[in-house]
């Protein structure tokens, strides 16, 4: 049975690739309206299991629930209109569109016109645009990025590049967000600003889990941190207990050769 | 380009294509700019399929075939009215689009490419060998001229600006998509499928749905091309009339409705200008390909934009 200030469900989730066991009996729930760190030595498994929780990949044993739903069978852009969004370790944005048009892809499933509308552009259809254009600014003003919004996305430097798919993950007006390392490749400064800016997103009622390297700004900003390792869920506490864990020292500095990502 | 610009550039365009028809009366000039417009149309729907969602067919005159000879085989041997051969011309090739978009677009780069190739070599070959339907590799004479209401559509005049009224139909059509929700989407599939996909776009149907669109446009081709010759054969779309289409596609600028423009009408008029060589003919004609590819490999109209850019800011210094 679910209960209900669960927002997602992780239920025995195994995943092996070939030979190699990627994801083994992990098991957690996320808070509706809490921030979630999930941390690990590399390679433990944290990127596989966002691409099972959005559906990049189906898990081999296990099932995932979202808002009380099994989601386990659906496809990638089936959760997304039930309001699982992510954003990419290594930016993924869609670099011919202007900075406009990335978050107006990132309304797909909010918006309806199909391709008999686009030709006939129906005065229903041309209502939707211009509402779909209205949001997409207050979204890039969100990120402070509405006087690039002609721009071609690729033009726009890296740490801004990174606020804009964020952006356009909002787009689709998720319940859930996923942040895979975004403050990978930030300044100082700039991770600041992601830190305020994932609060404040938090605050409009999403749920967010992320996979950070940045420990001070994973402890910082998490309600709740889990801590992978070679594919297993080894802890799952609180920002200040998981870093008095044994457990968890040991993968982070026993093995010596990972102890490079805690900072 | 902005709403205004382009509703600029229609209104140029739809004035170049009223004085032309109205000042030329050379039957050989009208005949090579209808021809122009068929291609157009060609390059238009493939532009649709490869520049802007991304993804390769190598078998698009299989379409352009099916369009033209539904409409030979129903309005000759059937007795059809043309009118009523037209949605049934364009309604097969989406259909066979459709089935056999489900399992070929699963596939992407290279194999989608051989997927389409093959696809366009199995109806090349029906064409060819079911003579008692097709005609056979003889071809299939006697196709009808075209009939609209009380209009026949048969002086090179008429013909030329039935071809461009649609041509510019096409050309506001697909402008349309590709502004819309829809056409964002499948620039979204061309810079980046798994990005699509985390973003909501359900890229397998888009690409289905691309793919018919874009076979229905090029039967329409196919549909003129019947009515304006009379006389068919399945030589017109082989393999190597595919790979035409490609080309003008690639030369004019992928993604680009213009680009469809600049590229069918080059492809189409080189060959002419090109006799004066005699036997260097395809010597010169790969020659100009490579120089288009090698100098301007994002294709002429991106190139000459490119090259204007460039020299606007040197010279604002």
């Amino acid at each position: 049975m679910t209960d209900n200030s669960h927002l997602l469900e992780i239920r025995d989730i195994h995943k092996a690739f070939g030979g190699v066991r990627a994801l083994r009996e992990i098991d957690f729930s996320l808070e509706k309206g809490s921030i979630t760190g999930l941390i690990g030595p590399n390679g433990a498994g944290k990127t596989t299991l966002f691409n099972v929780i959005t559906g990049v990949f189906p898990a081999d044993r296990g099932e995932i629930r979202f808002a009380g739903q099994s989601v386990t069978s659906y496809a990638v852009h089936e959760r997304v209109e039930l309001g699982i969004a992510r954003t990419f370790q290594n930016v993924e944005l869609f670099e011919s569109m202007t900075v406009l048009e990335n978050i107006l892809v990132g309304l797909h499933t909010r918006t309806r016109c199909g391709m008999i509308g686009s030709i006939f552009k129906f005065p229903r259809i041309r209502r939707e645009e211009k509402q779909a254009r209205k949001r997409a600014t207050e979204l890039l003003e969100f990120v402070d990025l509405a006087d690039h919004a002609p721009r071609r996305s690729s033009d726009l430097p890296f740490g801004w590049q990174r606020l804009l798919e964020v952006a356009r993950a909002m787009a689709a007006a998720p319940r859930l967000l996923l942040l895979d390392e975004p403050a990978a490749g930030l300044n100082m400064s700039e991770t600041r600003q992601l830190g305020d800016l994932i609060h404040q997103i938090r605050d409009q009622g999403i749920t967010i889990l992320l996979v950070e390297h940045d420990m001070s700004l994973t402890m910082s900003i998490s309600d709740k941190i889990v801590v992978l390792d070679q594919g297993r869920k080894i802890a799952e506490d609180t920002p200040r207990s998981v870093q008095s864990d044994e457990a968890v020292m040991a993968a982070y500095l026993g093995k010596g050769k990972n102890s490079g990502h805690g900072r | 380009m902005n709403d205004k610009a382009h509703k600029i550039a229609y209104a140029v365009f739809a004035l170049a294509v009223i004085l032309l028809g109205w000042q030329v009366d050379n039957q050989y000039y009208l005949q090579l700019m209808i021809f122009i417009g068929l291609n157009t149309l060609l390059a238009l729907s493939l532009n649709m399929l490869m520049g802007y969602a991304g993804q390769i067919s190598l078998g698009h005159a299989a379409f352009y075939g099916i369009g033209a000879y539904v409409t030979a085989i129903l309005t000759t041997t059937y007795q059809v009215a043309p009118v009523l051969a037209l949605p049934a011309a364009v309604g097969t090739a989406m259909l066979v689009a459709w089935i056999v978009g489900i399992p070929t677009l699963r596939l992407s780069g290279y194999y989608l490419g051989m997927g389409t190739l093959g696809f366009g070599m199995i109806v090349h070959i029906v064409l060819r060998e079911w003579s008692s339907v097709t005609g056979g590799a003889s071809g299939f004479v006697g196709i009808p001229p075209l009939e609209i209401g009380l209009v026949v559509f048969a002086s090179g005049k008429n013909y030329f600006f039935l071809v461009w009224a649609v041509v510019l139909l096409c050309l506001i059509m697909c402008r349309r998509i590709i502004d819309s929700r829809v056409g964002r989407a499948l620039r979204s599939i061309h810079d980046g499928e798994k990005a699509a996909a985390a973003v909501g776009v359900d890229t397998k149907k888009l690409k289905l749905q691309v793919f018919v669109f874009s076979a229905g446009m090029a039967a329409l081709a196919g549909f003129l091309y019947a009515h304006l010759v009379y006389f068919i054969s399945p030589g017109t779309f082989s393999f190597v009339a595919s790979i035409r289409i490609v080309t003008m596609v690639v030369i004019g600028g992928m993604a680009s409705i213009w680009g469809a423009l600049l590229g069918a009408s080059l492809l189409t008029l080189l060959p002419e200008w090109l006799h004066a060589f005699s036997e260097f003919e395809m010597v010169v004609y790969g020659l100009i390909l490579m120089g288009v590819m090698i100098f301007l490999p994002r294709g002429l109209t991106r190139g000459v934009l490119d090259v204007y850019e460039r020299y606007r800011k040197n010279h604002d210094r």
